[in-house]
């Protein structure tokens, strides 16, 4: 559990935000059990509003620098003005796994 | 030529420029292929790298792109985003309208 705490804990201080979900996705993908590498983030926060896609995705990046260098290898990123999700208020489903990590191996 | 040139002339040199796992035939990861559908299904003509067979342009377009994840899509010389924002934006229709502006017509 540590990398998934540690991306919750950094997404909490860095964009206070009104929702949060930090879901470990991992079992889905072709990594070992108990695996912290695919994970997918839903994330509602005042400071999206008004930017789009890219550079909201940009930001959550940065504060997850550290991560995204190791062992995580995908993150499924869903970013919300609170406004938007309460229009919405349901994130998609990420794609199952074909294998391509086994390429790393 | 420096991979970093490489990497810069291939998004300059293609209006619709996809970099994946795999191919959109036969694709190596679920993000890659829900992304290669959208783009398919907008009917243009596009060009595609697979990062998996270039491992240079693997390392090197995350530093480029600010943006540590495969796959991207360029279109314009610009990042349009990964699998969630495509996916996102075929669904609203937008992609289609972004890839129909941007791809160099059938002759």
């Amino acid at each position: 559990m540590k990398i998934q705490t540690a991306i919750t804990q950094k997404l909490e201080q860095h964009f206070s935000p009104a929702h949060l979900e930090v879901v470990n996705e991992s079992h889905m993908h072709s990594v070992p059990p108990g695996s912290e590498s695919h994970f997918k983030v839903v994330l509602v926060s005042e400071n999206f509003a008004g930017l789009r896609q890219v550079p909201r995705h940009q930001q959550v990046y940065k504060v997850l620098a550290d991560e995204m260098a190791g062992e995580v290898h995908a993150l499924a990123l869903h970013t919300y003005s609170p406004e938007e999700w309460q229009a919405t208020g349901m994130a998609p489903d990420s794609p199952q796994c074909l294998g391509g990590s086994k390429a790393d191996q | 030529m420096d991979i970093m040139d490489t990497i810069k002339q291939q998004i300059e040199e293609n209006d619709v420029i996809l970099y994946m796992k795999g191919s959109p035939n036969a694709p190596q990861c679920g993000f890659s292929m829900r992304t290669s559908q959208a783009v398919m299904e907008c009917g243009q003509r596009f060009a595609y790298v697979d990062v998996l067979s270039n491992p240079d342009i693997r390392t090197n377009l995350p530093k480029y792109a600010n943006w540590p994840t495969f796959p991207q899509l360029w279109v314009k010389g610009e990042l349009v985003g990964g699998c969630d924002i495509v996916t996102e934006m075929h669904e609203n229709g937008e992609l289609k309208t972004l890839i129909e502006s941007a791809a160099t017509p059938a002759e």
